[in-house]
C-alpha cells in the first residue's frame, strides 16, 4: 500500500521513505513496550500460571461446558434469525403498503422496537409475563392466555402453571432478538425495495401486472440481491447479541465459557474470556466474509441497476454498522 | 375487565420514580462520556488505518476486527472482571467510580471500532483531487489529514455517526453485566422484587419511553445536522 499513491499520500520519495521507516520503527517499539507492560502485569498477578491455561486443552472442558454453550448460542441465533427475517419481510412490506391503516401501525411498531435497547426487550419477555399473567388469568382473557401458551408458547418452552406464565431464558432471548433485529431488517427490506429504480415498477405495471405481481415478480427478486449483504451483517449483530443471554443466565457460549469455567479452574477469567472471544471472532469473521463475497457478487452482476446496500463506498463492510445506508446498529 | 386495568396502574412506577430517574441519570453520564471518548479513539484509529506506517495500519486493522466481532457483553465483562478485578488495574479505590470508568472505557473502545469504520468510508467519499491539491501545496500527511481530509470526511458521515451514537446509548444497558448500576440494573432490581407485582408493565413502558426520549431526538438532531453539513458536490 505504501508504494503507490492513495488518497492521502504519494508514492514516497527518499525523504518520506526515511521518515516512514523511522515512524515504523518508533511505533513498533511503542507497540512492543505496550505488550511488554501488559505481559509484566499478567506476570505480576500470576496470570501466566499453567493451571489457568491448561483447562482449555482438556477435552472434557470443551465437551461438557464450551460446546454445549456454543450449541445454545447457535440455536438461539438460528431460531431468532429465521423469525427476524420473517418479521422483517412482513413489516418491511407492510410499511410500503398503499393503505395507511397498514403502513402507519407497521411503522410505529418498527420505530418503537428500534428505539429501545435489546436488553430491555429481553427483560420484558423474561420478567413481565410472570408478573402480569396471574392478573390476566382472572380476567376474561384467562382462557385466551392459556390457549395461546398451549398452542404457540410451548414451542419455545413457555409454561403455564395455575395461571402463572413462566418464560424460559431461551424464549426471552429469542423474543428480544426477533423484535429488535426484525425491526432493523424491516428497514433493510423497505430501503432495498425503494432502491430499485422506479422504471422497473412502472414497466411492470405497464405490462399489466398488479401490485402483488409487481412486488413478487419484479421488485423483490431484485431487492433480495441488493439487501443480501446488509441482511448477513445484521445476522452477525444478532449472533453477537445472543451474548446478552448472559445477563438472564441463558446457558450460551459466554455463560458457559466465562461464568461456568472460571470457578472450576482457579478463577481463570482472563484466559476464559480470551478463548471465548476467539470463538466469537472466528464465527463472525466467517459470516462477514460471506457478506463480503455476496456483496462482490451482486455488485458484479448487471441484473439490477440499484446499488448494493450496506457497505457505503468501497470500505469493507462493517458488520452491523451497514444497515440501510443510514440506519446502522451496533 | 376491571382487573386488567390493574396492569396499567402507574402508582408503583411513580412511587419509585426517584430510583428510576437515578438509573437514567447514570445512563446519561455513561453515554455522554463514552460518546466523546469513542469519537476520539475512533478518529485516532482511522488516522492509524490510513497512515503510511504499516505497523500502525496493522494495529488499527486488528483492533477494529477484534472489537467489532466480540460481543459487547464480553468486552465489558473483560473490563470489569478481567482488567479491573483480576489484573487490578483500577481507576479509583471507590468501586463505584472505578466501575464507571471501566464501563466508559469498554463501551468507548467497542464503539470506537464502529466510528473508525464509519470515518474510513467517509474518507473514501473525499475526491482524490482534494488530497492531490493538498499535497501539491506542500501539506504533509498529518496536515492534509487534519485540515483537508478529515473535516470533509466528518461532514460526510454525520448521519452514520448519529446511528452509532444512538446504538451506543442503547448499548449502555449492557453495562448492567459489568457492575455499573444504570437503567437496566434498576429495572432488574424491581423485577426481581416479588412484592413489585402490578407495576411490572408500567415499569417497562416507562423505561421504554425514557429511552425513546433519549434516542428519538438524537436521531432527529443528527438527521437535521446531516442535511445541514452535507458537502455539496
Amino acid at each position: 500500500m505504501s508504494k503507490e499513491a492513495t488518497v492521502l499520500f504519494d508514492a514516497p520519495g527518499p525523504r518520506a521513505r526515511r521518515r516512514n521507516a523511522l515512524l515504523t520503527a518508533l511505533s513498533a517499539l511503542l507497540l512492543i513496550a505496550l505488550i511488554a507492560l501488559a505481559a509484566k502485569r499478567f506476570n505480576d498477578q500470576g496470570q501466566f500460571a499453567g493451571n489457568l491455561w491448561t483447562p482449555f486443552l482438556k477435552a472434557d472442558v470443551w465437551v461438557n461446558l464450551i460446546l454445549p454453550g456454543l450449541w445454545n448460542t447457535l440455536k438461539a441465533a438460528a431460531v431468532a434469525s429465521v423469525l427476524a427475517i420473517l418479521f422483517g419481510v412482513v413489516f418491511g412490506l407492510a410499511r410500503l403498503s398503499d393503505h395507511s391503516w397498514i403502513r402507519v401501525p407497521a411503522g410505529a411498531v418498527v420505530e418503537f422496537f428500534r428505539a429501545i435497547p435489546l436488553l430491555i426487550l429481553i427483560f420484558l419477555a423474561y420478567f413481565v409475563p410472570n408478573k402480569v399473567s396471574p392478573v390476566i388469568a382472572e380476567s376474561p382473557f384467562g382462557t385466551f392466555q392459556r390457549v395461546m401458551v398451549d398452542s404457540v408458547g410451548w414451542i419455545f418452552g413457555v409454561e403455564i402453571n395455575a395461571g402463572v406464565v413462566t418464560v424460559p431464558a431461551f424464549a426471552a432471548v429469542v423474543f428480544g432478538l426477533v423484535l429488535y433485529n426484525g425491526s432493523v431488517l424491516a428497514e433493510v427490506v423497505r430501503a432495498g425495495v425503494n432502491s430499485i429504480p422506479k422504471g422497473q415498477a412502472e414497466a411492470a405495471y405497464s405490462v399489466g401486472l398488479r401490485k402483488n405481481g409487481v412486488m413478487r415478480l419484479v421488485l423483490l427478486p431484485q431487492a433480495i440481491t441488493v439487501m443480501m449483504p446488509a441482511i448477513v451483517s445484521q445476522l452477525v449483530v444478532l449472533l453477537k447479541d445472543t451474548a446478552l443471554g448472559f445477563i438472564i443466565a441463558y446457558g450460551e457460549l459466554l455463560q458457559a465459557g466465562f461464568k461456568q469455567v472460571p470457578p472450576n479452574f482457579g478463577n481463570n477469567l482472563i484466559q476464559a474470556g480470551i478463548v471465548v472471544a476467539i470463538i466469537y471472532i472466528a464465527i463472525n469473521m466467517v459470516l462477514s466474509s460471506v457478506a463480503n463475497r455476496l456483496e462482490r457478487r451482486s455488485r458484479g452482476s448487471r441484473k439490477t441497476a440499484a446499488k448494493t446496500m450496506g457497505t457505503g463506498t468501497g470500505a469493507p463492510p462493517a458488520a452491523g454498522m451497514s444497515v440501510a445506508g443510514q440506519s446502522g446498529s451496533v | 375487565m376491571e382487573q386488567l386495568l390493574e396492569l396499567f396502574d402507574f402508582g408503583p412506577f411513580f412511587d419509585n420514580i426517584g430510583a428510576i430517574l437515578d438509573g437514567f441519570w447514570a445512563t446519561i453520564r455513561l453515554s455522554a462520556a463514552a460518546a466523546v471518548l469513542s469519537l476520539l479513539i475512533g478518529t485516532i484509529l482511522v488516522s492509524f488505518r490510513v497512515s503510511p506506517v504499516p505497523v500502525l495500519q496493522k494495529v488499527g486493522a486488528v483492533y477494529v476486527n477484534v472489537l467489532r466481532n466480540t460481543p459487547l457483553t464480553l468486552v465489558l465483562l473483560m473490563c470489569s472482571l478481567g482488567l479491573s478485578d483480576t489484573l487490578r488495574l483500577v481507576f479509583s479505590q471507590d468501586s463505584g467510580v472505578n466501575y464507571y470508568w471501566w464501563a466508559v472505557l469498554g463501551l468507548s473502545g467497542y464503539t470506537a471500532a464502529f466510528v473508525c469504520e464509519a470515518l474510513r468510508s467517509g474518507i473514501n467519499t473525499v475526491p482524490l483531487g482534494q488530497a492531490e491539491a493538498a499535497r501539491s501545496i506542500g501539506l504533509t500527511f498529518t496536515q492534509s489529514l487534519r485540515m483537508i481530509i478529515l473535516p470533509q470526511a466528518f461532514r460526510a458521515v454525520v448521519a452514520p455517526l448519529g446511528s452509532i451514537l444512538i446504538a451506543m446509548i442503547k448499548n449502555t444497558t449492557v453495562a448492567a453485566a459489568a457492575s455499573y448500576a444504570e437503567t437496566a440494573v434498576v429495572m432488574k432490581q424491581f423485577m426481581d422484587d416479588p412484592t413489585f407485582q402490578s407495576g411490572a408493565l408500567p415499569l417497562f413502558i416507562g423505561i421504554a419511553v425514557g429511552f425513546m426520549i433519549l434516542t428519538l431526538p438524537t436521531g432527529f438532531f443528527f438527521g437535521w445536522l446531516a442535511k445541514r453539513t452535507a458537502v455539496a458536490r
